[in-house]
């Protein structure tokens, strides 16, 4: 069989599906559920704009296998701003003008969310060396590490 | 891509019997983020997938003051950077973990996938090389544990039979007073794959160097040790000149290639570069692991 069955929570919704195998993550996300906020480019793991969580830890959706995620809990963007109220993060990003084009946003907030977890106040290095998985062609990072320094001082992650 | 059977097992058993069922049409899958690439790409098309994430006790590391550190196959890279273990014992190998791809790639990508994989340029090979590691492979006909040195092939190719499955990386205590690190240079900072990548491993007692070990990734078919580097170390109160003389030495005894990161003689000169850095910051104390 080419197909599988695999059911998942996505920002706290149960799926079951049956899908080809070859499907991706990030594609079952996009099409079987509706949810575009995660982004393809790539495809290669490389640009980060397909990142989720999965488990609480952001993953490349673009090299998860959609079978393979039996059981697994998923955010994606679509799962952080609360009604219309855009969290923390969403807000310093949105304050610094860290948001040009915006398709490298999802990935990065995300990424961000799971770093101010981890490490509430991370210095300007940490910083960037955790976001080096979420490429940005429009903004050379200044503001969006200007908005993930001020997201840290209001108090971290959601 | 071709269409694939999807398995997964929940035993080894079970995974080596599926091996040895679907033989070459058949490939493991740990974290993927080497092999889907190259499923994409169309350079592997198996029609059967066998993933190793529901066999339970490959995920974990355990480190016991005699047997050292055994890392099990699935435990991720960022599992691996995270270990406070690693860390202390193995500053090494914590450092190139840290800086295999980004933190999404390493939420995914596991040890054994790096070594299995077999990138020339694989970034745990060299500190797990240094620290004289052993792999604990499964197969069909039971269990074998081996050196690392006898594992890797060629690019992209290993040791391993079709039907064996890496379960643990073994590597023993750090011997009294080790000190390790490991350089690793390429064209980004972060997000790039090594074009030169030097451990080093010294025991130092007194003015003494009593073992060196120098492994290298990137500029050999597979990762190396460097025996005419080491031996020249060993025993000795390390100079400048020596070290100068050791670095010599490991540059012409790699066999780098030119490609789009480098070319050839840019590898050959920054091995001698990194070695001597290497060497003389472990020597003086400069720095462990970075």
């Amino acid at each position: 069989m080419f197909e599988s069955q695999v059911t998942f929570l996505v920002n706290g919704e149960r799926h079951t599906l049956t899908v080809d195998n070859r499907r991706t993550l990030l594609d079952v996300l996009r099409e079987e559920l509706g949810l575009t906020g995660t982004k393809r480019s790539c495809r290669t793991g490389e640009c980060g704009t397909c990142t989720v969580l999965m488990d609480g830890v952001p993953v490349n959706s673009c090299l998860v296998l959609a079978v393979s995620v039996q059981g697994a809990e998923i955010t994606t963007i679509e799962g952080l701003a609360d009604g219309g109220q855009l969290n923390l993060i969403q807000e310093a990003f949105v304050e610094s003008g860290a948001i040009q084009c915006g398709y490298c946003t999802p990935g990065l907030i995300l990424t961000t969310a799971a770093l101010l977890r981890d490490n509430p106040s991370p210095t300007e290095e940490e910083i960037r060396r955790a976001i080096a998985g979420n490429l940005c062609r429009c903004t050379g990072y200044v503001k969006i590490v200007e908005a993930i320094l001020r997201a840290s001082e209001r108090g971290g992650e959601q | 891509m071709k269409p694939f059977h999807y398995h997964q097992p929940t035993t080894l058993d079970e995974a080596i019997s599926l091996l040895e069922e679907h033989g070459p049409d058949a490939r493991l899958i740990a974290g993927g983020t080497d092999l889907l690439v190259q499923m994409r790409r169309g350079e592997v098309e198996p029609s059967h997938l066998v993933s190793l994430k529901s066999v339970p006790g490959l995920d974990s590391t355990t480190y016991d003051t005699k047997q050292g550190l055994a890392i099990g196959a699935l435990v991720t890279i960022a599992q691996l950077e995270r270990s406070q273990t690693v860390r202390i014992a193995f500053p090494h190998l914590h450092r190139a973990a840290s800086l295999l791809g980004g933190t999404q790639t390493r939420h995914l990508a596991t040890t054994g996938g790096n070594l299995c994989n077999a990138s020339p340029a694989a970034e745990t090979a060299p500190p797990l090389l240094v620290s004289e590691a052993e792999v604990e492979v499964a197969g069909s006909q039971g269990v074998r544990t081996f050196s690392l040195r006898e594992f890797f092939r060629g690019p992209g190719s290993t040791s391993l039979e079709r039907t064996e499955i890496l379960t643990r990386i073994l590597v023993p205590p750090p011997p009294a007073r080790a000190r390790s690190l490991y350089l690793e240079h390429s064209p980004r900072k972060y997000m790039d794959i090594a074009v030169v990548a030097v451990a080093v491993l010294l025991v130092v007692d007194g003015e003494e160097c009593t073992d060196a070990r120098i492994a290298l990734g990137a500029v050999a078919p597979v990762p190396i040790r460097t025996a005419g580097a080491e031996n020249l170390l060993k025993g000795k109160g390390i100079t400048p000149e020596l070290a100068a003389e050791a670095a010599r030495i490991a540059a012409s005894d790699c066999s780098p290639i030119s490609d789009l990161r480098a070319s050839a003689e840019y590898r050959r000169r920054m091995v001698q570069v990194l070695t001597r850095r290497a060497i003389l910051r472990l020597w003086t104390q400069e720095a462990n692991g970075v």
